[in-house]
């Protein structure tokens, strides 16, 4: 089954058009990394799949139901989550309430105000587990704002695989990390997202390559290839577009 | 924790508001204390909104107000009809109309946050208090509308005639009421309300409407402040619109945020605060208004936190039992501390008798009980002496108290762990 699949999606700021019809479909389990030049509309792409902005037109598909048109609440309730690239955190709340907050929904507490949420075993243990999962557990008390960058991000990425989504959106989790960091975060983000679709915008080719099963070219709001790491390596295009500048 | 430790904080507070009128016995410390605890329900539900949600509202007495004001009606009818309805049960019908209102009115105003939800809450409550102006068979006019809560149908042989009975209603309602918004705050609904607060856009991301969120505090917070109103109908037999209005707005507001909207105990300390000044000043004097407004600004520019965040800032210190190191710097900072509220409180008074009284009263008059004319020169200089002196002095005298704290700080951190 596709996991999560675009036709011909476009979107305009006024007169500019950022995203130029862009057609996608990502099985189930693939981990999919869409690269491209600053300002090609990665981040704008993602806002669209996750109901941050409405589309222009076309159609967004997420395990076969249409999402275009809802509310970034009712996309994320059908299995849908995302981060975001700008580090999208609640500052002030410790590591733990950031977790915790993250896992009620899908939980089924909703908008419960008549049960106590410290006894909540089951919101408890999988807020746990996931601090554990990304190296936080021994800073549960601590406020999110005071983290560190690193693990600001790697809070973010806790977030967004806290509601336990089928589908997973992460936008440039690694951006700004050192190489230390990043070869942790890559480890972070394979393990939290094992089984699990994955679609990832990425700059630094080394984990593009090595995480992703397929990968995406997004150029001035269009895809110019979509293939898998080997052979996007090979294509000219991407070359031309892309690497090339890279390299230079 | 043990549950003993945790039930404590609550034993005591009830035990407070079951002897609290037996220290004070006289009957105006009697319906002041009744003033506090439907203040604390008031208050407390204010902070619903602002401390949890991060929603400023300057509306808030229209579901106080429309709350009592429905109560009052209710009790009337009740007394016409000759209902076997007891008094205690008053408030639930305060409160329903507050929820409903709340639900109407917050249907409307809690889509956005920040400023446009503030303008919102402004021009609703604008609304509501003209309204009330206009339709007179419901509101009273300027005469209000008065019951007598002694004829409604005995509860337990008591009649609530005696302001004795009113206060130990009002203070179990108060009780009740404060656990149940206690309670709210550690639920699921609790805690996405702080979420909210904190960053909206993200908790869309994680499955919650923001705007549902809002909505449910605001009508949550309406139900509360609609069984304040109503306590306050049944205290005072009367209600007119000046509940209803933007005074009463801003004094909730002002409970709120001079105990402190950061934390649960904030608001409880502010109403109780501010409701003794309210009464004792009113009585002192004609300026009392102008006090809470100072008190007002100066709380914004020199502890935004509240009074509440000096005992949080003081619970370390205090554990670490090095309190008693703060004390001598605090007592030499009180001298030029008490010498400046003094000036100022001399200058109010005598531009109060200045500009307002003189002309009917002539221009003498005494400030501390010590006489003095308020035409001649001298009073003014010792007041602006008295003030700007002490300011100065205060300013000298401040890095007492921070060496202070950083001695009783750096002591605590030699203390084994
Ligand atoms: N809300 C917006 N309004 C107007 N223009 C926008 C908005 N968001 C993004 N853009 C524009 O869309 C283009 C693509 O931005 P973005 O998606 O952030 O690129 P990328 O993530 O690929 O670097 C940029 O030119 C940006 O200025
Ligand atoms: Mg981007």
């Amino acid at each position: 089954m596709t996991a999560l699949s675009l036709q011909n999606v476009t979107k305009s700021f006024g007169q500019m058009e950022i995203i130029r019809g862009v057609t996608l479909d990502v099985p189930q389990g693939e981990r999919h990394a869409v690269i491209g030049p600053n300002g090609a509309g990665k981040s704008t792409l993602f806002n669209l799949i996750s109901g941050r902005f409405p589309i222009s037109a076309g159609s967004i598909r997420l395990e076969d139901q249409e999402i275009s048109g809802l509310r970034p609440y009712e996309i994320n309730r059908r299995g849908l989550s995302r981060s975001f690239q700008v580090t999208n955190i609640f500052p002030r709340l410790s590591v733990y309430e950031n977790i915790r907050c993250a896992v009620l929904w899908s939980l089924g507490y909703k908008y419960s105000f008549w049960r106590g949420v410290n006894g909540l075993a089951d919101a408890r243990e999988r807020s746990e587990d996931i601090m554990e999962r990304i190296g936080l557990a021994a800073r549960r008390r601590d406020q999110a704002g005071v983290l560190t960058y690193a693990e600001q991000r790697a809070l973010e990425i806790g977030i967004t695989i806290a509601g336990g989504a089928r589908v997973i959106l992460l936008d440039e989790p690694m951006a700004g990390m050192s190489r230390s960091e990043t070869e942790h975060a890559v480890a972070l983000v394979r393990k939290v997202t094992e089984g699990k679709t994955l679609l990832m915008v990425e700059h630094d080719m080394g984990v593009v390559f090595g995480l992703a099963d397929r990968i995406s070219v997004l150029v001035y709001g269009k895809i110019i290839a979509s293939d898998t790491p080997q052979r996007i390596r090979e294509n000219a295009a991407v070359k031309e577009a892309y690497l090339g500048e890279e390299a230079h | 924790m043990n549950v003993l430790g945790k039930l404590a904080p609550w034993i005591l507070f009830a035990i407070l508001l079951a002897v609290a009128p037996f220290i004070f016995t006289s009957g105006t410390s009697r319906t002041m204390l009744s003033i506090m605890a439907l203040s604390i329900i008031f208050a407390l539900s204010y902070n619903m909104l602002l401390g949890q949600t991060g929603l400023l509202s300057f509306g808030h007495a229209v579901y106080y107000g429309l709350g009592g004001f429905v109560a009052i009606h209710a009790m009337n009818a009740v007394i016409r009809n000759k209902y076997a309805i007891p008094l205690p049960v008053i408030p639930l019908v305060g409160g329903a109309a507050g929820l409903f209102f709340g639900i109407v009115f917050g249907s409307v105003s809690t889509r956005r946050a920040g400023t446009v939800f503030s303008m919102i809450s402004l021009g609703l409550g604008e609304l509501v208090a003209s309204s009330a102006l206009i339709l007179r068979t419901f509101f009273g006019g300027e005469e209000g509308i008065t019951t007598n809560r002694s004829r409604l149908a005995p509860f337990f042989g008591y009649k609530f005639g005696p302001q004795i009975e009113v206060y130990y209603l009002i203070a179990c309602w108060c009780f009740v009421c404060i656990l149940l918004m206690y309670a709210i705050t550690r639920t699921p609904f609790g805690r996405m309300c702080n979420a909210v607060r904190e960053n909206p856009e993200r908790a869309e991301f994680v499955g919650y409407s923001a705007r549902m969120v809002r909505f449910i505090a605001f009508s949550l917070s309406g139900l509360f402040a609609g069984i304040a109103g109503s306590l306050a109908a049944l205290n005072f037999e009367i209600m007119n619109t000046q509940s209803i209005g933007a005074v009463q707005s801003g004094l909730v507001l002002l409970m709120t945020f001079v105990g402190g909207a950061a934390s649960f105990i904030g608001p409880i300390i502010g109403a109780v605060l501010i409701t003794y000044l309210q009464v004792t000043l009113s009585d002192v004097t004609g300026a009392w208004q102008l006090y809470f407004g100072l008190l007002f600004i100066v709380m914004v520019m020199y502890s935004p936190g509240g009074i509440a965040v000096w005992l949080a800032l003081h619970e370390p210190i205090y554990r670490g039992g090095q309190l008693g190191r703060l004390m001598p710097a605090y007592a030499i900072n009180a001298i030029p501390l008490i010498v400046m509220i003094a000036g100022g409180i001399l200058l109010i008074e005598l531009a109060d008798w200045a500009l307002v009284k003189a002309e009917t009263e002539g221009p003498e008059t005494s400030v501390f009980h010590i006489p003095m004319n308020s035409n001649s020169f001298v009073p003014w200089i010792v007041a602006i002496v008295l003030f700007v002196g002490g300011a100065l002095a205060l300013k000298r005298t401040w890095p007492l108290v921070q060496d202070a704290w950083g001695a009783a700080l750096a002591r605590i951190r030699e203390q084994p762990a």
